[in-house]
């Protein structure tokens, strides 16, 4: 593993409870780390929720984030991630005058089709990890997308 | 019990022992205020300036060991409570800051006196609420004193609503806590801790890096058995003066930028530091590259987050320092003092090439003369709080403290304006002892309106003022590093400090003479009163040694020889 500047994702269990969120994001602003992407959400039959977060920074930055993070009083756990499945979404809007088919076939490389199609547009949706994410984007780019949602990554630990 | 929101807090407050409030009222908060009207359980003290407060709230809670407790109103009551809570937050001191807030309808609103009070405060508070149901408050309270005492100790801010406090609720004080996400590790780990003391058992130069952590965790007095059991050196930073006692043969003294040259020496030339509750802080460890190069560390902190942060540690044990310290002391016999005989007497020879020390001047009082003069007449039975500033550093450096808890002042944030209102919360913790305040002429007018208040409340502080006419610090980086401009530092316009102590209805004295100094001091203690002694001192005295900000910790400006000069 390389020392400096590294991708990594680390996730945090915390309590559902008012403002938990803004302590977090307060505590990588506060501190000058930089978030790359954030996703929230409640974890199903508990009071908990767990948020993925990727950020850039040395093993000696994440480890000083892992353990200021745990000092907070509503966070539970926090772990970076080594061994995962992690996974993006994206959401791309195109006129439907594109050619559809090639596009729905490519999306299903990328573990996705079209989703939705209304009057004038379409809307193709797909999930995989991040980088592959760029890619796909990347090659989409000659079908004039109109709009892109991407949302943060989701992982966990194989 | 029904009662409402106010009440709780009241209860609250009595089931935890609480005997004094810092505080001022306000609109928001009134209902609390009209519950303390009422009662009889805590005495309440208005301060005239909520920072005041708060500083008091420390200063008690620095005393007694206890939490302190401070309230105060929302906007701009709140406001100006901030900087209480920063100075609390850096020097890991228990309060329980209890702030009003709009009604619940107003927030978000810009309402009048309306500030997102816990957004300003999540940054400088261990923790934080905004409490928006009274059925809420009874757990918020208790997790709030527990909060605050336990682990890294530190102040936790409770906002509540105008309707909330109205709010009429089922009361019951007597709940478990639970809190899943927030356990700290008391204990340290017990092969952790062996392997620290063999390393100690076979260290050539091992020295003791004694912090704060030590004095908040109760833990001095074992720590002296500690130090003494091992015969092994320490040093003390500057929160943790008095942990061993000023005549101790092992202490060798403050380390850091005004630290002493043999304890400065020593952590350079150490190969075993043993950290016991110190953060390894700038201040004290000057250029990190440089610093203690050859040493091994063992650090010992209740906080993880500060294992490591600057400084590697080869044996880090997070745990209590008083349940780790006696960990060690049971395995103390291990140890064989008489193998740094040697480097004790390295270490006395250092002291002996440079000891801390300043030179007299016939013409005028030299500083570091009043403080090591008080300490000679009043010692023990004074408790000294400090501003910010020369005198801070004087303080530290020549007072003979003889035990933890006898200095309050304040270290992470430097605070100017800190040491009146502290010295105020001190006495009313301890009011057997004298409580002295040194104190600078810029300093002391940064709550120069607290003479109101110890005045009335019987609070006889008595504030020394190392009077240089000269925002003394700065000027002094001033001269040194800013080739002698000394840009906005003049302090020459001053007030009367004499009729301003008087028109408060305290008593002032102003001395330029050793003997004057004397008679007021001794005036102030038998009087009992609430004192404004201003000392005429030596205008260009240079706090030293000094290591200079970002430089290596063995390169100290020294003080010249006399004979040199
Ligand atoms: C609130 C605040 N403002 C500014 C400073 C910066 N500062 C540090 S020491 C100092 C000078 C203090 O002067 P004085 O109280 O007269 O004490 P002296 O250094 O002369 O002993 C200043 C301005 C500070 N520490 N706190």
């Amino acid at each position: 593993m390389t020392t400096d500047n590294a991708r990594r994702v680390i996730s945090v269990i915390v309590v559902n409870e008012a403002s938990v969120l803004s302590r977090i994001t307060d505590l990588f602003s506060g501190r000058g780390y930089n978030i790359s992407s954030l996703t929230v959400a409640p974890i199903p039959d508990t009071k908990y929720s767990r948020i993925t977060i990727a950020t850039l920074g040395s093993v000696k930055t994440m480890e000083q984030i892992t353990k200021q993070l745990h000092k907070l009083i509503p966070v539970l756990r926090v772990y970076e991630h080594e061994d995962m499945v992690e996974k993006e979404m994206a959401l791309v809007k195109f006129d439907i005058t594109e050619n559809l088919s090639d596009i729905n076939t490519i999306c299903e490389a990328y573990n996705g089709k079209i989703v939705n199609a209304g009057e004038t547009t379409v809307i193709a949706m797909v999930a995989d990890e991040p980088k592959r994410i760029d890619n796909f984007l990347n090659s989409m780019k000659r079908y004039n997308p109109k709009e892109i949602v991407r949302s943060g990554a989701v992982a966990l630990e194989r | 019990m029904q009662i409402s929101g106010a009440q709780m807090v009241i209860e609250a407050l009595i089931a935890e022992g609480v005997d004094t409030v810092f505080g001022y009222p306000g609109g928001a908060i009134m209902n609390v205020y009209d519950e303390i009207y009422k009662q009889d359980g805590f005495q309440h003290i208005l301060t005239r300036h909520e920072q005041a407060a708060v500083h008091a709230a420390e200063g008690y809670s620095k005393a007694s060991g206890k939490v302190g407790v401070a309230m105060i109103t929302s906007g701009p009551g709140f406001t100006n409570a901030v900087t209480g809570l920063a100075d609390a937050y850096m020097d890991s001191i228990p309060l329980v800051v209890i702030s009003g807030q709009v009604p619940m309808s107003l927030i978000g609103t810009d309402a009048f006196q309306e500030i997102d009070a816990v957004g300003i405060s999540r940054s400088c508070t261990k923790h934080n609420y905004l409490v928006t149901d009274a059925k809420d408050l009874p757990r918020v309270l208790k997790e709030a004193f527990y909060i605050a005492s336990s682990g890294r100790p530190g102040p936790v801010h409770v906002d509540i609503p105008k309707d909330v406090t109205a709010q009429i609720e089922e009361f019951n004080y007597d709940i478990e806590l639970d809190l899943e996400t927030y356990k700290p590790n008391v204990k340290g780990n017990p092969r952790q801790i062996k392997k620290a003391m063999e390393a100690i058992a076979s260290a050539k130069r091992p020295l003791f890096y004694l912090g704060g952590g030590v004095i908040n965790s109760n833990a001095a007095y074992d720590v002296r058995e500690l130090v003494n059991k091992t015969q092994i050196p320490a040093v003390e930073t500057f929160m943790a003066r008095g942990t061993l006692s000023h005549d101790d043969k092992y202490l060798v003294g403050m380390l850091g930028m005004h630290g002493s040259y043999a304890s400065n020496m020593a952590m350079s030339e150490t190969d075993l530091i043993i950290a016991l509750g110190a953060r390894f802080d700038d201040r004290v460890t000057g250029k990190l590259s440089e610093f203690a190069k050859n040493a091994g560390v063992i650090h010992v902190d209740i906080d993880p987050a500060s294992i490591s942060k600057l400084v590697n540690a080869d044996f880090p044990i997070v745990g209590d320092v008083k349940n780790v310290v006696n960990e060690m002391l049971a395995q103390a016999d291990s140890i064989d003092g008489s193998r740094y005989e040697s480097w004790r007497e390295t270490i006395e020879n250092f002291d002996a090439l440079h000891p801390l020390t300043f030179h007299e001047d016939s013409e005028r009082i030299k500083p570091q003369w009043v403080i090591q003069r008080v300490g000679e007449l009043l010692g023990d039975d004074a408790n000294i709080s400090t501003d910010v500033g020369q005198h801070q550093m004087w303080t530290a450096q020549f007072y003979p403290f003889s035990r933890p808890r006898q200095f309050a002042s304040s270290g992470g944030l430097g605070t100017m304006g800190f040491g009146f209102p502290a010295a105020m919360g001190v006495k009313s913790a301890a009011p057997e002892k004298v409580s002295v305040n040194f104190t600078g002429d810029g300093s002391i007018l940064m709550n120069v309106q607290e003479l109101m208040t110890a005045v009335e409340k019987k609070l006889p502080v008595i504030n020394i003022i190392l009077n240089n006419n000269f925002l003394g610090m700065v000027r002094q980086w001033q001269t040194l590093f800013y080739d002698k401009r000394h840009s906005e530092t003049d302090l020459s316009m001053q007030p009367d400090f004499v009729k301003l102590a008087e028109a408060f209805g305290g008593v002032g004295y102003r001395v330029s003479t050793k003997e004057e100094f004397d008679a007021a001091l001794k005036d102030a203690v038998e009087k009992n009163v609430v004192a404004f002694i201003d000392v005429v001192v030596e205008r260009f005295e240079n706090v030293l040694p000094m290591v200079p900000a970002g430089g290596s910790l063995f390169n100290m400006m020294l003080l010249e020889k006399k004979e040199d000069k």
